[in-house]
C-alpha cells in the first residue's frame, strides 16, 4: 500500500491518520465508557497503527515514475481480503444463530452472546461488511476498466474503505456491547452514521472524478448501476437515521421518527437497502464480470435501459409492501403492492439479460466453475425477484408475513444472487490482480460451486417449508370456530427445518471458507508487484476523436 | 472505441445481431430489439395496477386519498373478521360465559367441542410456565396432580385465573411463605431441625412429638394445616404429598424456609374473555382426573 503512495500523499495520509486518533481521542474522552468510549479507543488503535505504517514507510522510495499509466488495483487487493474475512466471520455468526435457533439451550450466559445481539451482527457483517467491501472493490476496479482511466487519486480510495470498515466494525462491535438504533439493518448509533455520510460522500466523489476522467465516449452500464447504488444509498441512509443524541457524550440516540412514520420510513430504507445495495451493486458486478468471463457481448443494450430506470423508478415505491395488514394506510399498501408487481418487468429483463449474454458461451459455463456462479447468480436473482413481487401481493403477503419464508426468500437472494457473483467477482479477479491465470487451486472452485448450490438450496427448501408450514397453521381454524394450532405448536413444528436451514448454512460457509483460503494462496502466491496486464487509456494528441 | 462511421457494422456471429458499436475495454453490447414478450407482461403488470389502483384506496389527494370502487377500508374488514370467527364460536362459547359448570361438564357433546380449544389457549396462555404437559416446573405448580394451592374445581379456578396470585389485580389472592430465617423468626439450628422434619413428612417418617414436630406445630400448621396435609385453600402446599413446587432436597428446602417465598401468578382478567378464562378453567380442573385416570390404568 505504502510503496505505491508518493511521498506527497504518504504525509497527507498521517495527516489523516493523526485526525482519526484525535477524532477517537475526543470520543473517549467524552464518553468515557460506554460503547462510544470503546469506539473512540479503536477509532485511535486504527489512527495510531496507520500512523506508524505510513510513518515508517516514509523513507520508503518513491513509487515508479509510470504509475499513474497503470491502473491502481492495491485499494480492490484490500477490499477482497477484508470481503473473504467479512464473509467467513458473519456466515459463521449465521450459522451460530441458526444453531441457536434449533437448540436454544446452548445460548451462553453471557449478555454479549445472546441471540438478539448476534443476529444483527450476523446481518450488518454480511450485507455491510462482505457485500459492502466487495461492492466498493469491484467498483474501483470496474469504474477503471470501463473508463480506462485511473482512479482520480490513490488517498480517497483507501479513505473510503478504511472508513467504511471502521464503521462496520463500530456497529458490529456496538451490538455485541447491547448499542443499537433498534432499526433493522440500521442499527448503528448516530455517530458511526456520520461517519458514514463523511466516508460516503467521499466515495461519491471519487467515483464522480474517476468517471469525468474516462476516455470512453459512453459511461458503461455498470458505472450507472454502481452510482445508483452509491447515490440512493447515501439518502436512504441520512433520512432514515435522522436521531437525536441523548446526550453528545453517548451512544444512544433517538430517531425524529414516530409511529407509522417511522414504521414507513424504516421499511423504505430497508427495502431500497435491498434494492439498492444488495441489488444496484450486484448488477453492476453482474454487467461487468459475466461479459468478461464469457467473452459474449451483453445480448441488449435497450433491455438493460428499460431493466436500470425500470428498477431505479418502480423500487423506491415498494417499501410499504412489508408493511401491509398494519396500522399503515391501505392506500400506501396499494401503492407498495402495485409497483412491486410492476417491478417484475425490468427485474427479469435484467436476470434475462444476463442468461442471454451466455448465449455462445455454454461450454464455458459447463466447464468454468467461475462463470457458473455468475450464471446461478443471475438466475436466482430472477426467481427472488420473482418471489418478491409474488409475496409483496396482498393476500399473499397475509400468508406469508412474519413467517420464514420471507427470510427465506432474503436467503435466496443474498445467498443464491448475491454471495454468488461475489464469488464469480472474485474467482475472476484474485488471479488477474496476483499476475496469474488461474486461482492457486483451481479445483477448488468447483467443490465450493457446488457447496454453495446446495447449500442454497437445503437453506431456501427447507425455508420455504417452514414458513408456508407457520403461516398455514396460523390462520387454521377448525369446525369449532377455534384456533387449530397454538403458537407453541407452530413453533415445535420447525424444529426439522431449522436444523436443515443450520446444515444448508454450514454448507454454504463451508463454501466461504474454501474461497478464502483459495484467494489467500493465489494473492500469496503472486509474484512481488504483480499487477493486472491491462493499461489505461493514457490521454494525449495520439488519440482519435470520440466519435461521437 | 467506437467503430461507427462508415466502418462495416459490427455483427455478432452467434446472434446476427449488430452491436451498438461501443466497446469498453473488450466489452460491447448488442443492439437486439425489444423483445414483444418483454413489453406485453409490462403492459399487463401496468394494467394490473391501474386495475388496483381504481379499484382499491390508492393514491394520495392531500389531505384524503382515493378511496377505490370497492369502498374498502382495512379496519372494518379486519373487525368483520374477527366477527365472523366470534360468530362461527357462538353456539358453543356461549355456554361458557354463564359458566354454570356441572351443566358443562354434563355435556359431553359441549365438552367434545370445547376441550381442543380449550387445550391450544392453555399452549398459548398458561404452558410457558406450567409446561406443554401442565405438570408445571421449579416455581410453577404441577396443574395436573390432585393437590391445589387454592381449590381444583372449576369455579376456584376460574377465580385464581381471573385475579391472579400476588398479582396487581385489586383483588388478588395473596400468600406469601415468611422468610423465617432472613427475618429472625427462627434460629438457623431451628431451621434446619424443620428442614429434617419437612423431609421426614413427605416420606412419612416424621415423629411429631419430637422437637421438630413441635417447631412445626408453633410456626408452620396454621397454614400448612396440622401435620402438613394442606388443602386448607389459602395457598399453602401439602406437604406430605411427595410433590414439590420450589424442590424437596435438603438444600431447596432450607432456602423456602430461610428467604421465604411469594409466587406470582398474573391476573388474566385483563387479557382473557370471561368465557375463556371459564373454558380453561374447566380445561385445567380436568387434568388431574385425567392424570389420575391414566395412573390408574
Amino acid at each position: 500500500m505504502i510503496r505505491s503512495l508518493s511521498s506527497s500523499e504518504r504525509q497527507l495520509g498521517i495527516a489523516l491518520s493523526v485526525a482519526l486518533a484525535l477524532l477517537g481521542l475526543v470520543m473517549l474522552g467524552a464518553a468515557k465508557v460506554g460503547p462510544m468510549a470503546v469506539h473512540g479507543a479503536m477509532a485511535i488503535a486504527v489512527g495510531v497503527a496507520l500512523l506508524f505504517a505510513l510513518g515508517g514507510g516514509l523513507a520508503e522510495p518513491e513509487p515508479r515514475g509510470d504509475r499513474l499509466a497503470r491502473y491502481y488495483d492495491e485499494p480492490t487487493r484490500f477490499g477482497i481480503v477484508m470481503t473473504m474475512i467479512w464473509a467467513v466471520f458473519a456466515m459463521a455468526v449465521g450459522v451460530w444463530v441458526a444453531a441457536l435457533l434449533y437448540w436454544p439451550e446452548a445460548t451462553p450466559l453471557w449478555p454479549w452472546t445472546s441471540f438478539g445481539r448476534l443476529r444483527p451482527v450476523h446481518t450488518s457483517g454480511i450485507i455491510f461488511g462482505f457485500g459492502g467491501n466487495a461492492l466498493i472493490a469491484t467498483s474501483f476496479h470496474v469504474v477503471q476498466r470501463t473508463s480506462r482511466a485511473r482512479l482520480a487519486d490513490s488517498v480517497t480510495p483507501w479513505v473510503v474503505l478504511i472508513g467504511f470498515n471502521l464503521f462496520c466494525l463500530w456497529a458490529v462491535s456496538g451490538y455485541l456491547m447491547g448499542s443499537t438504533q433498534s432499526k433493522e439493518y440500521a442499527e448503528a448509533e448516530w455517530y458511526a452514521d456520520l461517519w458514514l455520510v463523511v466516508v460516503w460522500v467521499v466515495y461519491f466523489v471519487l467515483y464522480m472524478r474517476t468517471l469525468a476522467r474516462r476516455n470512453e465516449p459512453h459511461i458503461y452500464v455498470a458505472n450507472w448501476y454502481y452510482l445508483a447504488f452509491i447515490l440512493v444509498v447515501a439518502m436512504l441512509h441520512i433520512v432514515n437515521n435522522l436521531a437525536l443524541p441523548v446526550s453528545l457524550a453517548g451512544a444512544k440516540s433517538f430517531t425524529i421518527w414516530a409511529g407509522v412514520q417511522d414504521a414507513m420510513v424504516q421499511w423504505w430504507y430497508g427495502h431500497n437497502a435491498v434494492a439498492f445495495f444488495l441489488t444496484a451493486g450486484f448488477l453492476a458486478m453482474l454487467y461487468y464480470f459475466l461479459p468478461v468471463r464469457s467473452g459474449r457481448p451483453i445480448w441488449s443494450y435497450r433491455l438493460s435501459i428499460l431493466s436500470f430506470w425500470g428498477i431505479v423508478f418502480f423500487y423506491v415505491w415498494v417499501g410499504s409492501h412489508h408493511l401491509h395488514y398494519t396500522a399503515l394506510p391501505y392506500w400506501v399498501q396499494t401503492l407498495g403492492m402495485t409497483f412491486s408487481v410492476m417491478l417484475l418487468v425490468p427485474s427479469w429483463a435484467a436476470a434475462g439479460n444476463a442468461i442471454a449474454t451466455l448465449n455462445g458461451a455454454w461450454h464455458k459455463v459447463r466447464d468454468d466453475a467461475t462463470l457458473r456462479f455468475m450464471f446461478v447468480a443471475a438466475v436466482f436473482y430472477g426467481l427472488s425477484t420473482f418471489e418478491g413481487s409474488f409475496l409483496a401481493i396482498r393476500p399473499v403477503n397475509s400468508l406469508s408475513h412474519y413467517t420464514d419464508w420471507t427470510v427465506g426468500h432474503v436467503h435466496s437472494g443474498t445467498l443464491g444472487w448475491v454471495a454468488m457473483i461475489i464469488f464469480g467477482a472474485i474467482y475472476t479477479l484474485a488471479p488477474q490482480l496476483s499476475g496469474r491465470e488461474t486461482m492457486a487451486w483451481p479445483r477448488a472452485i468447483e467443490w465450493h460451486f457446488w457447496l454453495a448450490v446446495t447449500g442454497t438450496l437445503v437453506y431456501v427448501v427447507a425455508l420455504w417449508n417452514a414458513g408456508i408450514t407457520q403461516g398455514l397453521m396460523w390462520r387454521t381454524y377448525d369446525a369449532s370456530g377455534a384456533l387449530s394450532y397454538s403458537f407453541l405448536q407452530s413453533v415445535m413444528a420447525m424444529a426439522p427445518y431449522y436444523l436443515l436451514r443450520t446444515i444448508g448454512g454450514a454448507l454454504f460457509l463451508a463454501g466461504a471458507v474454501i474461497c478464502a483460503l483459495n484467494t489467500w494462496a493465489t494473492m500469496r502466491s503472486a509474484r512481488a508487484g504483480a499487477e493486472a496486464h491491462d493499461r489505461p487509456l493514457l490521454p494525449g494528441p495520439a488519440l482519435p476523436e470520440p466519435a461521437e | 472505441m467506437s467503430a461507427h462511421d462508415g466502418e462495416a457494422p459490427d455483427v455478432d456471429p452467434v446472434t446476427g445481431y449488430e452491436t451498438t458499436g461501443h466497446d469498453w475495454n473488450g466489452i460491447k453490447e448488442l443492439n437486439t430489439p425489444f423483445p414483444i414478450f418483454v413489453i406485453t407482461i409490462l403492459g399487463l403488470t401496468v394494467v394490473y395496477s391501474i386495475i388496483a389502483w381504481l379499484l382499491l384506496p390508492a393514491w394520495p389527494t392531500g389531505r384524503d386519498y382515493t378511496r377505490g370502487l370497492l369502498g374498502l377500508d382495512q379496519g372494518e374488514m379486519a373487525v368483520a373478521g374477527y366477527q365472523r370467527l366470534a360468530d362461527g364460536r357462538e353456539d358453543w362459547m356461549a355456554r361458557f360465559v354463564a359458566g354454570d359448570f356441572d351443566a358443562i361438564v354434563a355435556d359431553q357433546a359441549l365438552m367434545a367441542k370445547a376441550m381442543p380449544a380449550a387445550h391450544r389457549l392453555f399452549l398459548d396462555n398458561c404452558a410457558a410456565c406450567h409446561g406443554t404437559d401442565a405438570t408445571g416446573g421449579p416455581g410453577f405448580p404441577d396443574l395436573a396432580d390432585s393437590d391445589w394451592l387454592w381449590g381444583g374445581d372449576p369455579a376456584t379456578i376460574a377465580e385464581t385465573l381471573r385475579v391472579g396470585i400476588n398479582s396487581p389485580h385489586p383483588e388478588t389472592r395473596f400468600a406469601q411463605m415468611p422468610a423465617f430465617g432472613h427475618d429472625q423468626m427462627l434460629e438457623r439450628a431451628e431451621i434446619e431441625t424443620l428442614t429434617s422434619y419437612v423431609q421426614a413428612l413427605s416420606t412419612g417418617q416424621a415423629d411429631p412429638d419430637g422437637e421438630g414436630g413441635t417447631l412445626f406445630a408453633d410456626n408452620c400448621a396454621s397454614c400448612h394445616g396440622d401435620g402438613g396435609v394442606g388443602g386448607l385453600g389459602i395457598g399453602a402446599p401439602s406437604l406430605v404429598d411427595g410433590h414439590w413446587i420450589y424442590g424437596g432436597d435438603r438444600a431447596t428446602i432450607f432456602a423456602t424456609l430461610q428467604r421465604g417465598r411469594q409466587g406470582v401468578m398474573p391476573t388474566w382478567a385483563d387479557r382473557l374473555s370471561e368465557a375463556e378464562i371459564n373454558l380453561l378453567a374447566v380445561y385445567v380442573s380436568g387434568l388431574a382426573a385425567e392424570h389420575e385416570a391414566l395412573a390408574s390404568r
